[in-house]
């Protein structure tokens, strides 16, 4: 048997497209806006997610059997929130500047709906390579959103990618600012990141007309 | 008193939970096609907030931060199980949420039955665990400020899902591109909201200045972690011109939670 059927290679497929976390099940949303002014903080955003997320689902997986159904909700939280301190520490021994920049976003992976979402609708119910494949999956179509607000945040509102200055000095006017480009404030402040996930649903639904919802 | 206005105001209409920091967007977006069922969930959440936020204020005080324990004897006094924050905060909340869904369905089923659905949800709306880290990170002062924060945060995300519910009703007349529909309008909307709501920054200084939270403190000693050595970060220094002023209002804010972090593992 291969280690990837067809059935379970869509596990992770089908998030990425016609299934993301983000633009079409509406899962996951605060956290993908308020830490995508930096392409790092992305990143490292969508990295804690996919490990949380692979991990947990796991875990919860290996639970199902065992888990009273009155007090699912508990267990799951207390499972997400050991992962999440896990992360913080590892983030703060680490990557101290970042763990700054996220704040209290890392604490909020806990309450990232994607993750209840996925326990809920998939681990519960299914063996441990499915989540695992399930929770990688999501993760990752969280991760690829993240990073693609995070890509056109940074590069229109600061002209840096990973803090590396791409489209020229803009103080000596070098490079593109040689043509009278200037950074775009506007993308670094809260609500582009809600226009750039507008625009990007948008996209998405333009080519793929299935996806259009009704009112 | 007059901080209590301040920041019953500030948390309202400046640190808007949802127009400035995105929290509790997944029930915000789910929940808000119809005014009645919007105004229904956001009572709940004003209601948790304002009892979990003061909730984890005492445990925050008493236990978690830096010192916490200093009360059980000296000995204990260098004691910071600030780690364990998130776990003890996610277990108020789903103790509180469970606690008043008890309490809710005995004395009023009425009230029980329309918000049924949503009280479980609450659980794990960001909007309040994001209220109880902020009131950590923040670093609010007195029990009082914390009942004060948590309910006018909730009184702010009640506002955002009555108004987004209430244009959601409308826009149904109108003619949106259809691969707009629904969500893509939806967040739009709602990043030219949160576009209005930044203008709100000026309500209380008047205008030009800087909102005044970033600029109480002068000089604050900062201590990295991974250094050890002593800073000083200058937090009025806003001079810049008008267009800069959304950078350095970023950067100030980035600055801000930067020293109440560090301050956090020092105190």
């Amino acid at each position: 048997m291969a280690l990837l059927t067809k059935k379970d290679a869509n596990l992770i497929i089908d998030p990425l497209t016609d299934n993301n976390p983000i633009t079409i099940q509406v899962l996951g949303i605060c956290s993908a806006l308020a830490i995508t002014a930096e392409l790092k903080a992305s990143v490292v955003m969508a990295i804690a997610v996919i490990f949380v997320m692979g991990v947990g689902n796991v875990v919860i997986s290996l639970m199902r059997n065992i888990i009273p159904a009155k007090i699912k909700i508990i267990v799951q939280l207390i499972v997400v929130a050991t992962l999440v301190i896990v992360v913080d520490q590892v983030l703060k021994a680490f990557a101290y500047e970042l763990s700054k920049t996220l704040s209290v976003f890392v604490g909020l992976i806990i309450t990232n709906c994607i993750i209840m979402g996925r326990f809920e609708a998939f681990a519960l119910g299914n063996g441990l390579w499915r989540s695992f494949l399930d929770g990688i999956g999501n993760a990752l179509g969280y991760g690829v959103i993240l990073v693609i607000v995070g890509f056109i945040r940074e590069l229109l509102g600061s002209g840096t990618l990973f803090g590396y200055p791409v489209l020229g000095d803009p103080i000596a006017k070098t490079g593109l600012y040689a043509t009278g480009y200037e950074n775009n404030g506007f993308m670094i402040i809260p609500p582009a990141a809600l226009i750039v996930v507008g625009i990007i649903i948008w996209v998405q639904r333009t080519q793929n007309p299935a996806l259009v919802e009704e009112g | 008193m007059l901080e209590h206005i301040e920041l019953f105001f500030r948390s309202i209409f400046i640190d808007n939970m949802v127009f400035a920091v995105f929290l509790g967007m997944c029930s915000y977006l789910a929940v808000s096609k119809k005014v009645a069922t919007a105004v229904g969930l956001g009572a709940a959440v004003i209601f948790v907030l304002g009892v979990t936020v003061p909730l984890n204020w005492l445990l925050d005080q008493y236990l978690l931060r830096d010192g916490a324990l200093a009360w059980l004897g000296p000995e204990y006094a260098d004691y910071n199980l600030g780690f364990l924050s998130f776990i003890l905060f996610i277990a108020t909340i789903a103790t509180m949420v469970q606690l008043v869904e008890i309490v809710v369905e005995k004395f009023s089923p009425a009230l029980y039955n329309s918000l049924g659905i949503f009280l479980p949800l609450i659980a794990v709306n960001c909007a309040i665990l994001g209220g109880s880290l902020f009131m950590q990170s923040r670093d609010i002062q007195t029990f009082g400020l914390a009942v004060n924060y948590g309910i006018s945060s909730g009184i702010g995300w009640f506002l955002a899902i009555l108004t987004i519910a209430a244009i959601r009703e409308k826009i149904r007349y109108s003619n949106v591109p259809p691969p707009l529909r629904g969500l893509g309008i939806t967040f739009i909307i709602t990043g030219l909201m949160g576009i209005g709501f930044q203008s709100f920054g000026g309500m209380l200084t008047g205008g030009d200045e800087v909102p005044p939270a970033e600029e109480t403190t002068v000089e604050v000693p900062v201590k990295s972690e991974g250094t050890n050595t002593e800073q000083t970060v200058e937090r009025t220094a806003v001079t810049g011109a008008d267009s800069e002023k959304k950078e350095i209002e970023n950067e100030l804010s980035k600055k801000d939670k930067e020293i109440s972090y560090t301050e956090a593992i020092n105190r």
